[in-house]
Parts: C-alpha cells; sequence; structure tokens
C-alpha cells in the first residue's frame, strides 16, 4: 500500500515561521471553529431539557404530587403518588432478580473458569442482552409472565427490568473485580483460603465500589425505562398497597408510564403532570448517576 | 479475631471450609448458566409466539403494507421501512455530530477540566430517560421545526424529501430527537478509538509539518476509523430498538414515504401501541414483528461487536 505524503519537502529551504494567512493555518481555523460550533450545538438539548424541566415541571411541583392519586379526565390537582411507589416497588423487584444473579455469575466470569466455554458463551450472551431493544424486554416478561397468568402486574414489570439491568451489572461487576491485584488475591490462598474465602474476603470488599457503580448505573436505567412496562405493568390509578392489602398482581402504576399516558392526553392539567413527573424522574435518575460516580472515583 | 500468637494466623482450610467451597462454586456456575438460559428463554419465548403468525402469513407479512385488525390483514413493510429510515436518518445528524464531539474532547482543545466537564454533560445526554425526550420533543421539537418545515415545503416541495409538511409529529422531529439519544454512545465509543491511537503518532505528523487538522484528518482519524466505525453502527443498533421518542413522535401512520414531514411508524412503536389492546390473534402478529425487530437489531449488533473486536486486534498489532 503506497502512502500518500501527507507534507512535501519543499525543493526550496523555505522559513519555518507559520503565517495565519496561510491557506492551510486558515482552514484549520475554519474547522476548529466549525467543531466549536458543533459541540456547543450538541450541548443545547440538554440545557432546552433542563430548561424545560426546571420552568414547566418545576411550576408544578408540590408535595401533594407525592401523595395524591393521578387525576382523571377534567379533574383539577391530583398528584402521582401512586406511580412513585410502583416505579419504587418493580425497579426493587427487578433489582433483587438482577443484582445477585448478575454479582454470581460476573464472579464465575472472572476468578473461577475466565477462559472456560461456558464463560466465553456468557459474556457473549450479555453483549447481545445489552443490544438487546427494551421493548422486546418488555415482549418477553409479556410472553412469561402477562400470558400465563393473565394479568397485567408489577412482577411482569419487574422481570422486563430484570432482564435489561442483568447485563450492565454483570459486564461491569467483572470489570470492577479483573481490577483486584493478583498479589493480593496471591497473598490470601498463601493464608490457607479457599477460593470461595478469597472471593468473598478479598475480591469483593475490594471491587466492591466498582460493582456498586455498575448497579446503580442499571438501576438509574431502569428507573427511567418506559417501553418494556407499557404492557407488562400497564397504568393504574390506585395504590398498590390499598387498605391493608397489597395488589401486587394488578396493573401497576410507574412515572415513566404516566409522563407517556399524560403527554398524549387534550387536558392542561394532565400535561403538566407529566412535566412535574419528568422533573422528579429526572432528578432521582441524575442523583443516582451522580452518586454512582463519585462511588467510582474513590475507586482510583 | 484471634491475636498471633496463641493461635497461628494461617492454616489450611478445614472441611467444612472445603464444603462450602465446593457448594459456593457450583452455586456461581448455576448462576451463568441461568443467564444463559434466561437469553435462550427470551429468544425461544418470542419465537415460539410468533410461529402461528409466521405459519398463517409467511414472507408476505414483511412485504404487504395494510394492518387491519377488524378484516385479520396484516403487514409490516411501512414499519421495517420507517424503523430504517429514521435510524439512517438520525445516524447521519447524531453520528456526524458525535464524532465531532469525540474529536473535539480528544484533540486537545480544552483544557483537560473543562473536557472532563463536556464529556460528563455529553454522558447524562444519554442518562435523560427516552420518554422525557419524547415529551420535550413534542413540546419544544415539533414546534420549533414547524415554520421551517412548511418553507420547506411550500418552496421545495416537488422534492420528494419535502413532500408534505409537518401537521404535528413527523419523520424529522423524531429523526433529531432520536439523533440526540445516539450522540453520547457514538461519542463515548469513538473517544475511546481516538484515545487510543499513540500520541507519538500525532506527534510524528506535527513533525512533518502538518496543521492541526490535517493530523487530524490524515493520520488520527484513519488510525481510528475502524472503532468510529464501530461506534457508527452500535449507535445505529440503538437508534433500531429506540421505542418510546418515536411512539410519541413520529405520528403513528402505516405508510411508506420518503417525505421528511409526514407521519411514519416503526417496529418498536408498532409494538408499544398494539401490544396493550391486542386480542390473542393479534398478539401472534405483534410476536412476529417482535421476532422481525430482534433479527434486525441482533444481526446489527453483533456486526458491531465484530467490528469492535476487529478494532482491539489492530489496536494490539500497533
Amino acid at each position: 500500500v503506497s502512502v500518500r505524503p501527507i507534507a512535501v519537502t519543499p525543493a526550496v529551504p523555505v522559513s519555518l515561521r507559520r503565517s495565519a494567512l496561510d491557506r492551510r493555518a486558515l482552514r484549520s481555523l475554519l474547522l476548529s471553529a466549525g467543531a466549536w460550533a458543533a459541540a456547543l450545538i450538541a450541548a443545547v438539548p440538554l440545557v432546552s431539557v433542563l430548561y424545560m424541566l426546571i420552568v414547566r415541571g418545576g411550576a408544578r411541583l408540590h408535595w401533594e404530587l407525592f401523595t395524591e392519586l393521578p387525576p382523571a379526565g377534567f379533574e383539577i390537582g391530583g398528584g402521582f403518588g401512586n406511580a412513585i411507589v410502583g416505579t419504587l416497588v418493580m425497579v426493587g423487584l427487578g433489582g433483587l432478580l438482577s443484582i445477585p444473579l448478575g454479582i454470581l455469575a460476573a464472579i464465575f466470569l472472572c476468578e473461577l473458569g475466565p477462559r472456560s466455554r461456558l464463560a466465553q458463551a456468557a459474556r457473549f450472551a450479555a453483549k447481545t442482552m445489552t443490544g438487546l431493544p427494551s421493548i422486546l424486554a418488555g415482549v418477553f416478561a409479556y410472553a412469561a409472565i402477562v400470558l400465563l397468568t393473565g394479568s397485567y402486574s408489577a412482577p411482569a414489570g419487574g422481570l422486563a427490568l430484570a432482564v435489561l439491568m442483568l447485563p450492565t451489572v454483570m459486564l461491569t461487576a467483572e470489570e470492577a473485580m479483573k481490577t483486584v491485584p493478583r498479589i493480593t488475591k496471591e497473598a490470601a490462598f498463601g493464608m490457607g483460603c479457599t477460593r470461595s474465602q478469597v472471593i468473598w474476603k478479598v475480591v469483593l470488599p475490594t471491587a466492591m465500589p466498582g460493582i456498586l457503580t455498575g448497579v446503580m448505573l442499571a438501576v438509574a436505567r431502569a428507573a427511567g425505562e418506559t417501553a418494556p412496562l407499557l404492557f407488562t405493568a400497564l397504568f393504574s390509578n390506585y395504590w398498590l398497597f390499598e387498605s391493608g392489602r397489597l395488589h401486587l398482581m394488578q396493573p401497576t402504576a410507574s412515572l415513566a408510564v404516566l409522563i407517556y399516558n399524560f403527554s398524549g392526553m387534550p387536558f392542561d392539567n394532565q400535561i403538566e403532570l407529566a412535566w412535574a413527573a419528568s422533573l422528579v424522574l429526572v432528578l432521582i435518575v441524575l442523583f443516582i448517576n451522580i452518586v454512582s460516580r463519585l462511588i467510582g472515583q474513590r475507586r482510583v | 479475631m484471634e491475636r498471633a500468637g496463641s493461635a497461628p494466623v494461617s492454616a489450611p482450610p478445614s472441611g467444612f471450609d472445603y464444603l462450602a467451597d465446593r457448594g459456593f462454586r457450583a452455586l456461581a456456575q448455576a448462576g451463568v448458566w441461568l443467564v444463559l438460559l434466561l437469553l435462550a428463554a427470551i429468544l425461544w419465548s418470542i419465537g415460539g409466539k410468533a410461529w402461528p403468525g409466521i405459519r398463517d402469513f409467511g414472507l408476505g407479512f414483511l412485504t404487504s403494507t395494510t394492518w387491519d385488525a377488524s378484516r385479520n390483514v396484516f403487514g409490516i413493510l411501512p414499519e421495517i421501512w420507517g424503523t430504517l429510515y429514521s435510524s439512517l436518518l438520525a445516524l447521519a445528524i447524531g453520528g456526524f455530530f458525535g464524532v465531532v464531539m469525540a474529536i473535539f474532547l480528544t484533540q486537545d482543545f480544552l483544557p483537560p477540566r473543562l473536557a472532563q466537564v463536556f464529556r460528563t454533560v455529553v454522558e447524562l445526554l444519554a442518562a435523560i430517560p427516552s420518554v422525557v425526550y419524547g415529551l420535550w420533543g413534542l413540546f419544544v421539537v415539533v414546534p420549533a421545526m414547524r415554520p421551517l418545515a412548511d418553507a420547506l415545503y411550500a418552496h421545495l416541495g416537488w422534492i420528494p424529501l419535502f413532500g408534505t409538511s409537518l401537521s404535528g409529529p413527523g419523520l424529522a422531529p423524531a429523526a433529531v430527537v432520536l439523533a440526540i439519544m445516539i450522540l453520547p454512545t457514538v461519542a463515548a465509543i469513538s473517544q475511546d478509538a481516538l484515545r487510543l491511537v499513540p500520541y507519538k503518532i500525532k506527534e510524528a505528523a506535527y513533525g512533518l509539518g502538518t496543521t492541526r487538522w490535517e493530523a487530524i484528518l490524515k493520520v488520527m482519524l484513519p488510525a481510528a476509523s475502524t472503532g468510529i466505525f464501530g461506534a457508527l453502527v452500535l449507535g445505529f443498533g440503538r437508534a433500531l430498538g429506540e421505542t418510546m421518542a418515536l411512539a410519541m413522535l413520529i405520528g403513528n401512520s402505516n405508510q411508506v414515504t420518503l417525505s421528511l414531514f409526514s407521519p411514519a411508524n416503526t417496529l418498536a412503536a408498532l409494538l408499544a401501541l398494539n401490544f396493550p389492546e391486542a386480542g390473542p390473534r393479534q398478539v401472534q402478529v405483534l410476536m412476529y414483528a417482535a421476532l422481525v425487530l430482534l433479527a434486525i437489531t441482533l444481526a446489527v449488533n453483533v456486526l458491531g461487536e465484530a467490528i469492535m473486536r476487529l478494532a482491539s486486534k489492530e489496536q494490539g498489532r500497533r
């Protein structure tokens, strides 16, 4: 392969002094200006989203949002207390299923059989699941639970979220455990530890900040997911716990689905609530994100 | 804690330790099997539920343009077209800005502190839930775009791209929002690719007398091209499966169109809108559509991963 010369040696010796008005220098300057412009344009959406959330969502921010139920058609007021509870319960269920399984699998991938066929297959499976459109996780939970039990429910939503959280938890936990220095582990083996003891007493505590970062990123992502909940948990205008009973196998509200449902309604009250719910949701998600970043930084 | 002196600090594992070790290792292995089983269950349940639909509608399902539940006629050509068209548009916009952003953040345009701030801003773009982008698109992007779209339609309406006016939701606002959503993916992976190019290569280019942009365009980008290409493919994969912003912004109209401003539909949006009220017959058909979406995204993502693996191999050779 012949390489095109990038800079040509001049036949006559020239001054090495660079002129700002040289054609090449000007072109470089112009492109730099373009890059600055593009970077600033790319920052516009985030600024605009945050501005709209604060102005339109902030206007409606009030305690009753967290204690009241969603309003029907022409009602005024109302809130989304049940949706916050629903989101927490379903993300909790998803975490309960995916976090132990993800960490357990990561332990095998990193410590017990990193180069085994099984580990390679699992890594490929996790990568594939990372690219899985979130709505297909919903389709799976629909087929596995909704069709089976005949009802939309919180566990169906939790399962869909678990499918989305699992690969993130597993792959980041593996990366975190890989950074544990080998000599530390070997020292523990030298003291007479079994492999499990090394994992429990050395690898997991040392890798904990990294594992937590992955877990929190997965939780943040799951909290904002809408598509997998649309037809697994559906929506509800009632509390999950009502008159002393837990309606776990009933349709369950979530913040994300509330935003989607209310955004398409022709009532101002509902649209205001959608903005307020967006603000609350983004605050939750950004809060978890920033905390996970802080935990991750301490690792270094 | 035992004191050194009263008992040895190190000791061989007891019989119980051996048993616990065996048990825990078996448990971890079972966990890995469970992960594999889960993926198999996903593929099997979607495929199995789609099978009656595949048997009844065959390949004609992919090329037919009607969706009429009352007459029991189903086809998803408009959705396949809409999915690919909107994702390609988003890739063109988001890919361009993502790569420029990656160059901007890795090629010493900013002092390191400020570059870190910008990098965080781009990562936070990815953290915002897609349903919030949908709401923002509905109330900000669509109204902002309408005057421009209508002017283009009025003056250049003979070009098929501008063949309709923007009466509300449509392809163009959906593609713009989708572009914002894939920008962080493209930017992050491209940054990694650019950062992996050894610094001495750039210094060598400067030594030959190149300007900053000659070094970027003729040395850095070609050296990182495989990784950047992988970033674009993975970004495309993300765009294909994105659901909420599209379900809210694309207008859900069952037509094959070139016009940027007309409503259209995508596979993911079709699933999102029809599943909640689907009868048993429609569920089979929707499962078939889900399987098609799964096949398309799987193919694109496997391709992207393969390219990334190639890129890291190239890196190893340097």
